[in-house]
């Protein structure tokens, strides 16, 4: 254990999610993103259900690493960013790969962030962090409970600094958080993350 | 703030294996090789639905009553759909892909495998029909779940979802003095579609997983059906829908699907990448 965010070596993946007011706080945390970050990351970004295109290239302007909006059955590969399509349920499927579905949608939306959150947890257990940033509604809470409940690290954006508080607050109330961060500190808790997962050997 | 809910049991895969097992001995059908994510998240909908605490409850429910195992189906499965979903998938169907089948055919023959409620079914004979060459057309429409496949041929819905419809079909037809309302009767909160534009539709129950091969088509519609399966399973649906198609014929799969990593790939082409439409070329 090294650094301010003691963390270990063991993380397998990276989920984000966020909804109204995360958009300019996921563009910093990607473009500060190492290009070498060697984990995926999950991202679950609440939008327009019926625009499927422009969010994802929007996203890539300014990310550090490229932004792709996968496929049903993609297999997953290492430091790269996924997106939950538009009108699309984004899951972490067994065997390594992902998958999509367009079930009902869930606390208003699809994408909804607790069933990606709850199908990573699954998969990555205690090898997993989830992030959660601003947004207006409770979306996100059950899939942290998830993500703590397998034993994973729960993350949230600092309510006095998040746009809307309601999801990082709903996420606090639901389980416990083990950071509560602003996004500055957000990034140096992935450059860490990042140091820590390429330079000390697997334990 | 409301204290937390607490938690609830995580089903796990021994659970689904007793589940997927009584199934395939009791009823015949077989869930083994769909998704995990999605498959779990339907049994929890069920189990939350009917307030059972446990899958062992749910297997000894669908064990001792058979009436019940038809109301599963329809919970089980996955049954949300639109009209004109992706107009611009539509939009290429019209200009390119219709259009080159009956250059060659005096008759074309499609297939909706996986039909659910029917909009995708209702929205073709829309368009087959403003193209002026619906009486040319033969369409199957098929379902796992008997429920919905009625539902379908009542082609009735929710006045409330036709917002979403309208839009779709606009953006679709490009010419905003059309209307899809002139298909549609009100009665009360509902909109009956036009019987009469559904003449030439058989519907009938048909099993993805475990069914054979029944006829021969130009075009195949399975959007967003497959999602709900394995690679494996996958693999296996995808060559009976190849088999399904006549040489040259199209097959169309969901816009975020892909036949990528499908063993069956080298067999088909793609004519639109964006809208993931391929063409058989080998058999």
């Amino acid at each position: 254990m090294v650094g301010k965010y003691k963390l270990s070596n063991k993380y397998k993946a990276v989920v984000i999610g966020g909804s109204a007011g995360s958009f300019q706080g996921i563009t910093q945390i990607l473009a500060s993103l190492p290009k070498d970050f060697p984990l995926p990351v999950f991202l679950c970004l609440h939008r327009l259900k019926h625009v499927r295109n422009g969010f994802v290239e929007a996203l890539s302007i300014k990310s550090s690493k490229p932004v792709v909006e996968p496929h049903d059955k993609e297999p997953i590969k290492r430091g790269m960013v996924y997106l939950a399509p538009a009108n699309y349920h984004l899951c972490l499927e067994l065997g390594n790969s992902l998958a999509l579905s367009t079930e009902e949608l869930a606390n208003n939306s699809r994408p909804a962030i607790d069933h990606t959150f709850e199908t990573a947890a699954f998969v990555y257990r205690d090898k997993l962090i989830g992030i959660l940033l601003s947004g207006a509604n409770k979306d996100g809470a059950y899939g942290m409970a998830k993500v703590k409940e397998r034993g994973g690290l729960t993350v949230v954006q600092d309510p006095a600094e998040s746009m809307i508080d309601a999801m990082p607050n709903a996420a606090l109330a639901a389980t416990k958080i083990d950071w509560v961060l602003k996004t500055e500190e957000i990034i140096s808790f992935l450059g860490e993350l990042d140091k820590v997962t390429k330079t000390l050997a697997p334990a | 703030m409301l204290p937390p809910p607490p938690p609830e049991a995580d089903i796990e895969i021994s659970d689904i294996r007793k589940l997927t097992d009584l199934i395939r001995q009791k009823y015949g059908y077989e869930f083994k090789d769909y998704a995990m994510s999605s498959f779990k998240r339907r049994i929890r909908r069920v189990l939350d639905l009917y307030k059972y605490k446990t899958v062992d409850k749910l297997v000894s429910v669908l064990d001792s009553n058979p009436d019940f195992f038809e109301e599963f189906i329809s919970e089980i499965t996955v049954n949300v759909t639109e009209m004109f979903r992706d107009p611009t998938f539509w939009k290429v169907l019209r200009e390119q892909v219709v259009p080159n089948i009956l250059l060659n055919h005096d008759k074309i023959n499609i297939w909706h495998a996986g039909c659910s409620s029917g909009e995708e079914v209702v929205s073709m004979n829309i368009m087959l029909h403003e193209m002026g060459v619906l009486d040319k057309a033969r369409l199957f429409a098929t379902d796992l779940d008997n429920a919905i496949i009625e539902r379908a041929k009542r082609s009735t819905y929710s006045a409330k979802n036709m917002d979403l419809n309208r839009k779709n079909y606009h953006r679709y037809s490009g010419q905003p003095e059309t209307n899809l309302d002139s298909y549609f009767k009100e009665v009360g909160n509902e909109v009956v579609f036009d019987k009469a534009l559904l003449q030439n539709v058989t519907y009938r129950r048909h099993d993805l997983v475990l069914g054979n091969v029944f006829s021969k088509f130009d075009l195949v519609l399975c959007r967003n059906v497959m999602i709900y399966f394995n690679q494996t399973l996958q693999n296996g649906v995808l060559s009976r829908l190849h088999e399904s198609l006549f040489k040259y014929g199209y097959l169309a799969i969901g816009s975020k699907e892909s036949l990528i990593w499908c063993e069956i790939a080298n067999k088909f082409i793609v004519v639109n990448n964006e809208e993931k439409i391929y063409k058989k070329i080998k058999d």
